[in-house]
């Protein structure tokens, strides 16, 4: 009764300031699972209660594909969001549509401007373009090695592999047969499906490369440390400690799991994932270095779309910088395993609290300190799907690293001539 | 002898061929009543429970989303109906100026299916202000060209006699539609009701780009919410998921599938 | 006679208004696009005259999923007719069991693909996944079929049959059933075996029902992506991807939208022949009861 009667009070209210309140839209991915999704809605929910006059619409959009692929097509319809999450990687493909605003030109105060330094510099990479910003780090990762303790120590192993040549050791150790001389657990898998390029980053950045250079419109991929890492992905298979073909990466925390393979890399956003659901003890380790430590970042950026009135885009402003302070953020990062993006999140009690529940949380942290931006260009998505493809070719072996990436190469600068 | 042999061998292929068919929904039983951990093993004692079911209906309001499935794939199932008779009917029993010309612009949306055109029908669809409803899902397929050949190949074949029949005892246009042709064509109906709803019961891109909140959303991309790229996938609420959603459907056809067969031989037979 | 005109026109014109408001209209819009360049938010839209084409010709993508798609093609649609023909033939008689049989081949229809495309992928999983499970029992190495580019399609063409062949079972059934049964006894009592009644008799009576269902199969094999984007995303290296699955990804990710419309306009050509044969065919062949 009294609910219904606090129902009818806020409806009155809502009534009598039709006028003031903004309407915002706000689309969101999850590349998380289910919970994800309420975790958003429950931090909306809370920044409308504590301001009336800001009414969020939080649409679940689909993973991120479906969620850029609906925020251009609203877009192009005149009808864009005005705020939205979306891969870091499309930032250029937004800009170069038109359809986003750099934060800089809301972000009047001092208070406002020293929020815009407030992330970690290796998030901030993909979210800058000529030193403006247009992305605000919000749902961001970065690949990790997840290894299986119990087999580690069956093989007599105790750490995780800190260098690439102690990986593919580790692995031959941790690859078991049967007596059929079929393989019943692989030493290592780092799957190739759908986006091979981004874990892949994780061997040429350790390898000393850079993927793209010249603000999104050069990329490197015939670089001999390119190849060289290359060669070495393929040799984890073709060397017996590392599963054939393309890995599926869906199925990847499964087979790590199952004990079908010792060692995984996948992203950050995987830690409470595997923290229910292995039935062994399991550690997580940064990804071993080979000329020096190193992995891209990922995940998502908040952007700020262009089209709304003044009013609708300071208020989509406002939200999001208040989602993006400690409170909010570590209640984001605990609940979906993502890294949190600014050290003041980490400083946060919650945080601490966390971390010192779940130390492998903090590897995600160190590891940004090596971390380089995640390769992202003009037409940020056919050059990627170019990259892919190559890889693909080599990991299924129909052409060789150094052809692949060549012919790559080229398809690549044919595509971001017209924007150099 | 030989009789029964071949009989045994029928019966076998059957049977082979059956349980090849069902295990996906075997394994979408099987997972759904099981923790997450029996995915990959096929133990018999492994314990029961109903825990993914109640994180599948925790993680999504599926009751909603079957309800507007059902609005949805109702809806568009009696548009087709309506203007498909309609316009058939006139290809079949009238000459008039343009006919040719209009029936092979009928025939060009046999292929030009509404699927490849979202970004044009989008922008129509902005235009008249539907964004974000059941209706807006169902328009662009509510005229169907297939729909429209279909039953202009049936009332083709109805008999000439009976349509004077019906002239001469004064029936008009409509009428002579509504009780000569339109009976006639019922197992049309029910075959190309069939190959409807199982396609906008399917649809999902289409849905997923037209529409924003929960009070429009069919089922499909309800499910899609568990095919998340980050975390890996869980078949256990998936198919959790999937049994709740698509479990009334199958109920319906264990119940009512002999009288749904004898249906369309019943219409057949006249 | 100019009654009838006007009768005519009143019954076609809410279908029209509709066919032309999403279909044709956006069709030549889509035509009329494929010659101007990608309107990008910096850089306007021009004139591109046949630049679009000329790309296409020299893309090896789109020529590697134009094949894809005819085998796909054409490894779908016979062996899925033929599976649902034997489905139905099957399900007609008195077997034991015809109650499970005809649930068990209707399932597909059921399960939306988005969801059922999840299971086929754990089926596919190498190692833990059914298909090996069963075959390491006898002792067969892990096997990789969505992994591998020789094998990919073929794992995408087996879940297309599977939903494919549940679907079209149903149409055959329904016409089995309005053969009357003293046709066929006639042709037993005239020593015909079971072979020679099903060639002789039951197929050509069934042949309106073939050609219903090879319509459906057609437009469907160039139609039916959904699965694609959660079995294996076109790889490796777009050894399963299909021309639509191309155009989807084009115009959704790659957001080159005169180059999609350029695309969907050889795949407008292509179910244009397709369907222009099936037509006649249809229209000749078949006298629907």
């Amino acid at each position: 009764m009294i609910s219904k009667l606090k129902a009818a009070v806020a409806g009155l209210a809502l009534m009598a300031s039709p006028a003031l309140a903004v309407d915002l839209e706000f689309y969101f991915p999850v590349a998380v699972g289910g919970a994800a999704a309420n975790t958003i809605e429950e931090l909306t929910n809370e920044y409308i209660a504590a301001n009336p006059g800001v009414n969020i619409d939080a649409i679940y959009a689909g993973s991120y594909q479906d969620t850029v692929a609906k925020a251009l097509t609203a877009a192009r319809g005149g009808n864009a969001p005005q705020l939205s999450v979306i891969l870091s990687v499309d930032m250029y493909t937004l800009f170069d549509e038109d359809l986003i605003h750099a934060f800089d030109d809301f972000a009047t105060t001092d208070e406002d401007k020293a929020w815009l330094k407030s992330f970690y510099p290796s998030f901030m990479e993909n979210s800058m373009i000529d030193g403006k910003t247009y992305g605000i780090p919000f749902q961001r990762s970065t690949p990790v090695l997840y290894y299986n303790k119990e087999a580690f120590a069956e093989a007599g192993l105790t750490d995780a592999p800190a260098t690439w040549e102690e990986m593919k050791d580790y692995a031959g150790k941790l690859t078991k047969k049967d007596d059929a001389g079929n393989v019943t657990q692989w030493g290592v898998r780092i799957p190739s499906s759908g986006f091979p390029y981004w874990l892949f980053q994780g061997l040429t950045t350790s390898n000393g490369a850079t993927l793209v250079t010249d603000n999104g419109t050069k990329t490197n991929f015939d670089d001999p440390k390119v190849v060289e890492a290359l060669e070495y992905l393929v040799s984890l298979s073709k060397d017996g400690v590392m599963a054939p073909g393309i890995i599926e990466w869906g199925a990847t925390p499964k087979a790590f799991f199952e004990g079908q393979t010792a060692m995984m890399w996948t992203s950050t956003g995987n830690l409470t994932n595997v923290r229910k659901n292995a039935p062994f003890d399991f550690g997580v380790a940064m990804l071993p270095a080979n000329k020096r430590r190193g992995a891209p970042t990922g995940g998502g950026n908040f952007y700020l779309f262009k089209g709304g009135s003044d009013e609708e885009t300071k208020a989509a402003f406002d939200f999001i910088k208040w989602i993006s302070q400690p409170t909010q953020a570590a209640k984001w990062s605990i609940a979906t395993g993502y890294v949190a993006p600014s050290p003041a999140t980490w400083d946060s009690k919650e945080m601490q609290d966390y971390a010192a529940d779940f130390p492998p949380a903090l590897v995600a942290r160190d590891q940004l300190e090596h971390a380089v931006a995640e390769l992202s260009t003009y037409e940020n998505q056919r050059v990627t799907r170019i990259f892919n493809d190559a890889l693909h070719a080599a990991i299924t072996g129909d052409k060789s690293a150094a052809d692949a990436l060549a012919e790559a190469q080229a398809k690549a600068d044919a595509v971001l001539k017209a924007y150099r | 002898m030989t009789l029964s042999l071949t009989r045994a061998l029928n019966l076998i292929g059957a049977w082979a061929l059956a349980l090849l068919w069902i295990l996906p929904l075997a394994y979408a039983v099987w997972t759904a009543f099981h923790p997450a951990a029996y995915e990959a093993r096929f133990d018999l004692f492994a314990p029961l429970t109903l825990e993914n079911f109640a994180k599948a209906w925790e993680a999504a309001p599926f009751a909603r989303y079957f309800l507007n499935t059902f609005v949805l794939v109702t809806a568009i199932l009696i548009g087709q109906f309506i203007l498909g008779t309609l316009a058939a009917y006139a290809f079949a029993r009238f000459e008039f100026p343009g006919r040719n010309i209009l029936f092979a612009l009928v025939l060009v949306q046999l292929l030009v299916m509404p699927d490849i055109l979202i970004v044009e029908n989008y922008r129509t669809i902005r235009a008249l202000g539907l964004i974000d409803t059941i209706g807006a899902i169902a328009i662009p397929y509510i005229a169907s060209g297939f729909g429209i050949f279909l039953l202009r190949q049936t009332f083709m074949s109805v008999p000439k006699e009976l349509v004077e029949a019906a002239q001469i005892e004064g029936m008009s246009t409509l009428g002579i539609l509504l009780k000569v042709y339109v009976p006639l064509a019922v197992p049309t109906y029910l075959a190309y009701g069939l190959v409807s709803v199982s396609h906008h019961w399917n649809n999902f891109l289409w849905p997923l780009i037209v529409t924003n909140s929960v009070e429009t959303r069919p089922v499909t991309v309800g499910l899609s919410i568990f095919a998340s790229i980050d975390s890996g996938v869980e078949w256990s609420v998936i198919n959790a998921a999937t049994l709740m959603t698509s479990g009334p459907l199958l109920i319906a056809f264990l119940l009512f599938q002999r009288q749904f067969v004898q249906s369309f031989m019943r219409a057949g037979i006249k | 006679m100019q009654r009838n005109w006007i009768h005519a026109w009143l019954l076609l014109s809410p279908a029209f208004v509709f066919l032309l408001a999403f279909t044709h209209i956006p069709a030549v819009t889509t035509l009329w696009n494929s010659l101007f360049t990608t309107p990008r938010g910096r850089r306007p839209s021009r004139w591109a005259g046949l630049e679009n084409y000329e790309t296409l010709i020299a893309d090896p993508i789109f020529w590697k999923v134009l094949s894809n798609n005819i085998w796909f093609a054409l490894g779908t649609i016979p062996t899925s007719i033929a599976i649902a023909l034997a489905m139905a033939l099957w399900v007609n008689e008195k077997l034991a069991g015809r109650g499970f049989l005809r649930m068990a081949y209707f399932t597909p229809t059921v399960l939306p693909m988005i969801a059922v495309a999840n299971i086929w992928m754990f089926f596919y999983t190498p190692g833990f996944g059914l298909i090996d499970q069963i075959t390491g029992r006898f002792g067969l190495p892990q096997s990789n079929i969505l992994g591998q580019p020789d094998t990919a399609l073929w794992g995408v063409m087996a879940v297309t049959i599977w939903k494919e062949a549940g679907f079209f079972m149903i149409f055959y059934l329904a016409a089995l059933q309005t053969i009357p049964p003293s046709l066929i006894e006639a042709a037993r009592i005239e020593g015909a075996g079971p072979w020679t009644i099903f060639r002789r008799v039951t197929f050509p009576l069934l042949m309106p029902t073939t050609l219903f269902v090879s319509i459906n199969a057609v437009v469907n094999s160039f139609r039916m992506v959904d699965h694609i984007f959660i079995l294996t995303g076109g790889g490796p290296d777009n050894a399963s991807s299909l021309l639509l699955f191309y155009i989807y990804e084009v115009a959704f990710r790659f957001w080159d939208t005169a180059y999609a419309a350029t695309l969907t306009v050889i795949l407008l050509a292509i179910l244009g022949l397709l369907a222009i044969g099936q037509f006649f065919l249809f229209d000749r062949k078949v006298h629907y009861r």
